[in-house]
């Protein structure tokens, strides 16, 4: 298989702040790649270093074969982006910016007319496609970028948060559309999420990414595997002790106390199912119910970085703000 | 062919921004209208210049304000862009800054003109003398004018982040220029200090303003420099505020 992009040591600081570290990753030609992490693990300036927006602070990488930094040009010609954050003309009708896109982007004058109205099609706004953005909502904004990236048929298409704010139906039709793509026209596709379900559907291989580093990198069905197990779910009066009894009486490490249960992964969890009850009892402590479930990247998540992706860290309000930001334009 | 396609796409884009902005087109009327009819004739009453009421001296003056002011203003679409999110739509594009920047600074100068054009409607309206021919002759000029001032304004813009401090820098540099034009009375009369008259002389505005003056008033006005001369020093202003935009467009991010 060959590489579509390959990042060599790619590195990115703010001031003391490393938001990419050290990154070493490779995306082969056709795959659905997924980035996944919390609020400020460094996605978008990933992404915003291989599309050449952003000048990486060392390291380098590759996006067909082009470098990002010394053939940034190139580079631009052979990939597309949907954005996080809002980038359309809202003062221009939607129809006005797909075309205005299709002539920066060098689409054949004799396509552009039919491939905007597929895409206009395809994220159902050709009723509004003539009136000036800034009376959309915001989710037919975010569709609307969304059409934007689809109508050059870059080589390499990244999508930052693509499904950001939009309503589930909406979604899934954009994720069908993704693998059609994918599929008919031979592209490559970088996205990027913090939606466990969007990254397990959706994606071919899967980069867990904390503080700028990526800590686990797999298909989503291995990456599971490495749990080696079942995700035991446990209500009770007194959870503090039940978790330390878990650690200490079953030797079993990484209980944890999430929404008002203990969280257990264990192998063969039906079996070890009585003997948690048993000890609770012994210890005077009254379980209400327990659960037994396949574990999902959220347990994936926790198990390599001690918290849930969603877990209150400073480096989170970027990421709201961003958010908000959103809803105000 | 893809810059061609990309500096047209963003030319029109500019022009299209400015045919919906309605407000703008309204108050663009209505100012020079003011300067005109009020204080034009205001001084009409106190005094001559040359062979010439001062009305009909003011009015090419107004036309290079009017440039002047909108010229600068533009700048504030990159702030725009930049604060609302499109620049990286545009910056990301496989085409050259070069192209980006040409696009929206010839967009922008057109945008100028057609403001100067209508100062020409609001003459013609109040009943000073404007032959059709005239305007066409002005219009190159007017453009001349505008290239070297909106790559001003485009170049302070792409330093810049917020609305505010665009807003504060441009005061700072637009009534001097409009002040040291000549645009509303004369810097040459004798007991003007030295000073005033060189800085005048420094103001690329006053060469416009003198080659607009040469071609509205005809005989009747006794130019500072030959035509050609304007001409040319306008032309020259033009090349060196280019080269500094399009340097400037290179290293935004
Ligand atoms: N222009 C900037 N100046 C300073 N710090 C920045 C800048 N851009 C990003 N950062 C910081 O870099 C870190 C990574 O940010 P980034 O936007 O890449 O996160 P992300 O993974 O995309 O998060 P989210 O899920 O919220 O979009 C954050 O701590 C953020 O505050
Ligand atoms: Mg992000």
């Amino acid at each position: 298989m060959n590489k579509v992009i390959e990042t060599f040591k790619l590195t990115r600081m703010f001031n003391e702040l490393t938001a990419v570290d050290h990154l070493d990753i490779s995306v082969e030609a056709g795959e659905i790649f997924g980035l996944l992490g919390p609020n400020g693990a460094g996605k978008t300036t990933t992404i915003s270093m291989l599309c050449t927006i952003l000048k990486p602070t060392s390291g380098t990488a590759k996006v067909n074969g082009f470098d990002i930094v010394k053939e940034s040009r190139q580079v631009r010609k052979s990939i597309g982006i949907v954005f996080q954050d809002p980038s359309i003309d809202d003062r221009m009708t939607g129809r006005e910016n797909l075309f205005m896109h299709a002539n920066l982007y060098g689409v054949p004058l004799s396509e552009q007319k039919s491939r905007i109205d597929n895409v206009l099609k395809l994220v159902e706004l050709e009723d509004r496609a003539d009136d000036l953005m800034r009376t959309y909502s915001g989710g037919m904004r975010r569709r609307l970028e969304l059409a934007r990236g689809l109508i050059h048929y870059p080589k390499v298409l990244f999508l930052d948060e693509p499904t950001l704010g939009l309503d589930p139906q909406t979604r899934d039709h954009v994720w069908k559309y993704i693998r059609e793509l994918k599929e008919n026209h031979d592209i490559t596709i970088v996205l990027t999420t913090h939606y466990m379900d969007e990254a397990d559907k959706l994606c071919d291989r899967i980069a867990i990414m904390d503080y700028g580093k990526i800590i686990a990198l797999d298909t989503p069905a291995k990456l599971k595997e490495t749990l080696e197990g079942d995700v035991v779910i446990i209500k009770a009066n007194n959870l503090e002790t039940l978790s330390a009894l878990i650690t200490e009486k079953l030797g079993l490490q990484n209980a944890r106390i999430i929404n008002g249960t203990v969280e257990v992964t264990m192998k063969n969890g039906k079996s070890m199912l009585p003997r948690i009850v048993e000890v609770a009892t012994q210890n005077n402590i009254f379980v209400e119910s327990i659960a037994l479930r396949e574990p999902n990247l959220e347990d994936v998540f926790l198990y390599y970085t001690g918290r849930t992706i969603r877990a209150d860290s400073s480096r989170e309000r970027h990421g709201f703000l961003a958010i908000a930001r959103r809803r105000i334009k | 062919m893809t810059e061609l396609r990309g500096f047209y796409t963003l030319w029109l884009r500019e022009v299209k921004r400015y045919f919906r902005d309605k407000v703008r087109i309204v108050s663009s009327f209505f100012q020079p209208f003011l300067w005109l009819v009020i204080f034009g004739t205001g001084f009409r009453f106190s005094g001559q210049i040359g062979e010439l009421n001062y009305q009909e001296y003011l009015f090419p003056g107004i036309i290079g304000q009017a440039l002047l002011f909108t010229s600068m203003f533009m700048g504030i679409s990159v702030i725009w862009d930049k604060e609302f999110g499109f620049m990286k739509e545009i910056l990301v594009a496989p085409i050259s800054r070069v192209t980006i920047f040409l696009g929206k600074m010839i967009g922008d100068s057109t945008d100028a003109a057609l403001q100067g054009t209508i100062i020409f409607l609001v003459a013609a309206l109040i009943g000073i003398k404007v032959d059709p021919l005239t305007y066409f002759a002005a219009l190159p000029v007017m453009l001349l004018i505008t290239f070297g001032l909106v790559s001003i304004g485009l170049t302070i813009a792409s330093f810049m982040r917020s609305l505010e401090s665009f807003g504060v820098i441009q005061s700072f540099i637009n009534l001097p220029l409009f002040f040291l034009s000549g645009a509303l009375f004369p810097l040459t009369n004798p007991g003007i200090p030295e000073w005033l008259q060189t800085a005048s002389k420094a103001n690329p505005l006053t060469y416009g303003v003198d080659a607009l003056r040469t071609i509205i008033l005809g005989e009747a006005w006794q130019p500072l420099q030959a035509l050609h001369v304007n001409l040319a020093v306008l032309g020259a202003f033009d090349v060196i505020m280019i080269i500094i935009g399009t340097w400037a467009f290179t290293r935004m991010k």
